[in-house]
């Protein structure tokens, strides 16, 4: 049975893709956008989220902690210490889940059990099963084989990518996907390294590798001020996702700061600490630019 | 709204409830007067007749549908042969700051010289109390249960759709036919039949009169009117008060007032639980709709004022002030008329129509208190109906409530109702399923499923005042298993229904006796036609409920128990007991631990669900399909209302974490804050218990604004409830707010008087809520989109 990292699995899940879904987010992702709303699906591992605010300052997880002796000070450990094997003592001991494991190895039986208890709600709303992440091509043998039993189950299938994957893979995913939700962020492929770590060669050449044998893809920009909305970034992706038969619809995803908090409760840094939301108007000009080039747009999921 | 229901809806909204004593110094007079004279029913419709014949009349500026219940709107009678207040009760009422009543020196003084000195000892409610036994007495204020009747008379019917085919003449005409069949060779109950025939026949005579004194008021002031139009209103006002209800309605106009003097004379004649509903209402005055249109006498403007007008005569009327715990655990203005939308017709088919939508535009423009509105939401009901219910949802008032209309069906017919009479019936009240037209179908009372674990944790004793008011399980130390624990608790709710069992046939035949309804006897099959009283099984069916209060609560509880004491072993229950005793004082690591590492009710847990399975089974199984005395049968309802508050107030720490005094779970509803995986986990959870063993449940859900903005959210919205339906949910209501506001009307009040929420089963003011209240609607999770 393939097993796989999964750091969420959403129930009622309404902005990804038609429908009431289930989203289930699989652990890992080649990216490292300076935006990121899930920085908890990042790393590949399994990771400690700290949330201060929870906790009680009981000290049960030091108690718990079999390297506690090592670890400086008293008190509550820190979310991260040298000594850390993520065994998950600390997060079972604390009372108030102040402490939790981003993380957890299931199968996939494990993981559609929890996803067919909301078939009543997909089969009447037309919505289904969303596999996103991090980026759940990732795991690929994990991902199709999730996507086989969805399939299996009658559901209807979507896969939320960043498009940086081996073709390989996403091709042999492509047949048990019946919905790609696919991030454009930029064109221009210096920018697009800068802010997310890689070049964008192989994610474009991959949607267009798609485009060829997938028939339903809705393409997916995040609007990040300053970042990715100077002149002419918007209307590249929109000329670009015009010239491809596959696309249904393009999704806006204005940024927001939930990522921050989360990055916090990781003991990461924050890079965008200071960015404000787009404004409405912002919104709806990049609305407008995407409608201009034919595109059936919408904000939000 | 036209200038004139602007104006109409202001002034009911501006008028400050109040007390008024014309009903108590009428209906002492006529007792003085006339005791011992008449059987007991044609004592009661003498007296009826007595309060129509002298009442004082009200008829305001630009009225189109008349009759008040008191002299003014907002004006509220006493009911002093059910309950006499007593003068420090009417001083509270006139003093307390929440859902307060004027109360002026006159009524001090009438009630002090002559309503008090006579019905001191004399009414229902001191009676029932020298009767009940100690032990219901010991239970009752231990608040193991509530008692619907201790003030209040059975009541909890609506009004099918004989009335819009008949007059009162035809249904005097009924009630000779059965007198003149009486057999008093070979029946024994003739005469008490015949007795209650007449009396029916006396209430006929008497909401005649009633109208016909308008009729001569409204001609009066037409003669004295000099604006030509005004004058040309009130002629045709006093035309319809001659015509209805003496003879069936016509038209449109005559068919809402013939209702409203049924209303009228119902909360009237007594003061019933859930004051009157005229249920069905956009099936009923669907033909006098069309018809209107069709012969040019009515536009849809036309009906729409009329209705208005009729809309704001429910607001008019806020319910009869309670005192003691009845007012604890029910301090609403609301009475409760639960007007249905949609729903099925008679023969199965969709009911809804264009007045369905007509009446939620009315709603959701006029946004009144009362009457309350639900959709009946079957199968067959276009989706057109819920999502325009939907978008009046989403303004926030809280109103209108779905119900699930197959279920409904369902439930009847396990009663044993007819398919006809099932569909022709709905849902009133808060959220109880009944044949309307053909039922008493009566809430007895709140019952304390948590009080209950709570008392056989302590083997029998109440620990809050140290009195042995149950049955001794055993030491719960001694408890080899959980399965050991669940028996005793079982073995202690056995106890505590019997008590209220016993409890509830006394007072039912107490009423069946003393305090018979004459007037709803008329309306409700099959009282005529067997000559017994509403209150003396004369309705076709006759079911009665007993509402548990703390299902997810007690789920929770039992989860921790299970889960700490017999799983783990981390602690003794007499371990767990004693932190409970000091209310997690010193102890909230553990009190934190059994919040969020116990699984919970809400969130499609089969852990926690089939515990909450296991609590209703046994409820079911104590309660249901017991007979009551009036020929009909008990039923378990899952309601609070919000008697959750109170019986949380008499309640210790829970192993659920829950702190000593905090109010319980609601409904069907998880533990406020319990349900972490978001809606559809908890309609899932909600599911697995099987509602059409109920006589109704209610399910509360908070949403977000956010996330119902769009078309594509009202989509998922509606996609949402009927999942829950297909899984034979009976009910759910929604509140769209969020926490952001109602902080915002608790710091400043006087800025959100209009804000309305769902509080359980009905809507009430947010700002006329007690704090606890206030707090807990905003604890209740919000279910934000993702």
């Amino acid at each position: 049975m393939e097993r796989g990292l999964v750091f969420n699995i959403q129930k009622f899940s309404v902005h990804d893709g038609p429908g009431i879904r289930t989203t289930v987010f699989l652990k890992g992702c080649p990216l490292r956008c300076a935006w990121c709303h899930n920085p908890e699906g990042r790393s590949p591992e399994r990771e400690i989220l700290f949330n201060e605010d929870r906790c009680l300052g009981c000290g049960q997880c030091r108690e718990a902690c079999p390297h506690a002796a090592q670890v400086p000070g008293r008190g509550p450990l820190p979310v991260r210490h040298d000594f850390c094997q993520l065994c998950g003592a600390c997060v079972a001991a604390c009372p108030t889940e102040a402490r939790q494991m981003a993380g957890r190895e299931r199968t996939v039986a494990e993981v559609m059990a929890e996803v067919v208890q909301d078939r009543v709600f997909y089969e009447d709303s037309g919505g289904g099963v969303t596999f996103s992440g991090g980026e759940p091509l990732m795991q690929p043998g994990f991902l199709k084989a999730l996507l086989e039993a969805s399939v299996a189950e009658g559901l209807h299938t979507a896969v939320d990518t960043c498009g940086y994957a081996g073709r390989e893979d996403l091709l042999a995913v492509a047949p048990w996907t019946g919905l790609f939700l696919f991030d454009v962020k930029l064109m221009d492929s210096e920018r697009h390294r800068r802010y997310t770590g890689v070049p964008n060669a192989t994610i474009l050449d991959n949607l267009r590798a798609l485009d060829r044998v997938h028939d339903r893809v809705w393409v997916r920009v995040p609007l990040i001020p300053g970042l990715n909305d100077q002149p002419g970034d918007l209307e590249a992706i929109a000329r670009f996702a015009a010239s491809l038969r596959a696309v249904r619809q393009v999704n806006l995803l204005p940024y927001h700061k939930s990522g921050l908090q989360k990055s916090r409760r990781l003991g990461q840094s924050t890079p965008l600490e200071g960015l404000a939301p787009p404004s409405p108007e912002q919104v709806a000009a990049a609305v407008d630019v995407f409608r201009a080039f034919g595109h059936a747009t919408f904000v939000g999921g | 709204m036209t200038p004139r229901t602007e104006r109409l809806r202001r002034a009911s909204l501006d008028a400050a409830p109040a007390l008024t004593c014309e009903r108590a110094r009428l209906v002492t007079e006529f007792y003085q007067a006339h005791e011992g004279r008449f059987s007991v029913p044609v004592m009661r419709a003498q007296c009826f007749l007595h309060l129509c014949q002298h009442k004082t009349l009200h008829l305001g500026d630009g009225e189109l549908i008349v009759g008040e219940r008191g002299p003014r709107p907002k004006a509220v009678p006493t009911f002093p042969e059910l309950t006499c207040h007593s003068l420090d009760d009417l001083r509270i009422l006139d003093s307390r700051p929440k859902t307060h009543y004027a109360v002026d020196e006159e009524c001090l003084r009438v009630y002090a010289e002559r309503v008090i000195p006579y019905w001191r000892g004399r009414t229902m409610r001191d009676r029932l109390f020298a009767e009940l036994p100690p032990d219901w007495r010991e239970a009752y204020e231990a608040g193991m249960f509530t008692e619907f009747m201790e003030q209040r008379a059975p009541g909890h019917t609506v009004l099918d759709d004989k009335i819009y085919g008949k007059g009162m003449l035809d249904f005097k005409r009924d009630i000779a036919a059965a007198i003149e069949a009486l057999d008093f060779t070979n029946d024994p109950k003739a005469y008490a039949r015949r007795e209650a025939l007449k009396s029916f026949d006396i209430a006929c005579d008497a909401v005649i009169l009633f109208a016909e004194r308008h009729a001569r008021l409204a001609r009066d002031q037409a003669a004295r009117e000099v604006r030509p139009e005004r004058k040309a209103e009130l002629l045709k006002i006093a035309g319809v008060c001659e015509r209805v209800p003496r003879h069936a309605p016509r038209d449109f106009h005559e068919a809402l007032q013939y209702y409203w003097w049924c209303h009228l004379a119902v909360i009237t004649e007594l003061n019933g639980w859930d004051a009157f509903n005229p249920g069905h209402l956009d099936q009923h005055l669907l033909p006098f709709y069309r018809k209107g249109l069709a012969d040019g006498t009515l536009t849809p403007e036309q009906a729409r004022e009329l209705l208005e007008c009729f809309f704001i005569k429910f607001n008019n009327h806020p319910a009869p002030p309670k005192v003691g715990v009845t007012a604890a655990e029910s301090g609403t203005y609301t009475d409760f008329a639960n007007i249905n939308l949609g729903g099925l017709l008679r023969d199965g088919r969709d009911g809804s129509n264009e007045l369905s939508h007509m009446l939620l535009d009315i709603v959701e423009e006029m946004h009144l208190l009362q009457p309350s509105t639900n959709l009946q939401l079957s199968r067959k009901t276009p989706d057109a109906l819920l999502k325009h219910t939907l978008r009046v949802l989403r303004k926030g008032y809280g109103f209108p409530s779905i119900f699930n209309a197959d279920a409904a069906v369902q439930e009847q017919l396990r009663q044993g109702k007819t398919p006809e009479d099932a569909r022709a019936g709905g849902c009133s009240g808060c959220v109880e399923v009944g044949a309307f037209g053909k039922e008493a179908y009566i809430l007895t009372g709140y019952f304390n499923l948590v009080k209950v674990l709570e008392i056989t944790l302590h083997n029998g004793v109440d620990p809050r005042t140290g009195r042995k008011i149950g049955v001794e399980t055993g030491d719960p130390d001694g408890f080899e298993s959980f399965e050991e624990l669940f028996e005793a608790f079982r073995r202690q709710l056995r106890h505590f229904v019997g008590i209220k069992l016993r409890g509830n046939q006394l007072i039912e035949q107490m009423y069946a006796a003393h305090m018979p309804a004459p007037f709803l006897s008329v309306l409700i099959d099959d009282c005529i036609a067997t000559g017994r009283d509403y209150n003396d099984g004369g309705p076709r069916y006759n079911n009665t409920f007993i509402q548990m209060v703390g299902l997810g609560s007690l789920t929770d509880s039992f989860s921790a128990l299970r889960e700490t004491v017999f799983d783990t072993g981390a602690l003794t229950v007499s371990a767990l007991v004693e932190v409970l005793g000091k209310d997690f004082e010193g102890h909230e690591p553990l009190r934190q631990r059994l919040v969020h590492k116990t699984p919970r009710y809400g969130n499609d847990d089969d852990r926690a669900d089939g515990l909450m399975r296991r609590v209703f089974q046994a409820c079911f199984e104590e309660v249901d399909g017991r007979p009551n005395s009036k020929g009909g049968r008990y039923c378990v309802e899952m309601l609070p209302t919000t008697c959750h508050v109170y019986f949380g107030s008499v309640t210790g720490a829970m192993p659920d974490g829950r702190r000593a005094g905090l109010p319980l779970s609601e409904g069907i509803s998880p533990v406020q804050g319990a349900d972490r995986h978001g809606p559809t986990a908890v309609f899932k959870s909600a599911a697995k218990m099987d509602h059409i063993k109920t006589g109704g449940t209610l399910l509360n859900m908070k949403l977000a604004p956010s996330l119902v903005a769009t078309v594509d959210g009202i989509d998922k919205w509606a996609h949402l409830v009927r999942g829950y339906f297909k899984m034979d949910g009976h009910h759910v209501q929604f509140n769209v707010v969020t926490a952001d506001t109602l902080r915002a009307a608790q710091a400043h009040p006087e800025q959100h008087r209009d804000l309305i929420v769902r509080v359980a089963g009905y809507s009430d003011y947010f700002c006329d809520l007690s704090r606890e209240l206030q707090e807990e609607i905003i604890a209740r999770t919000e279910h934000e989109g993702f």
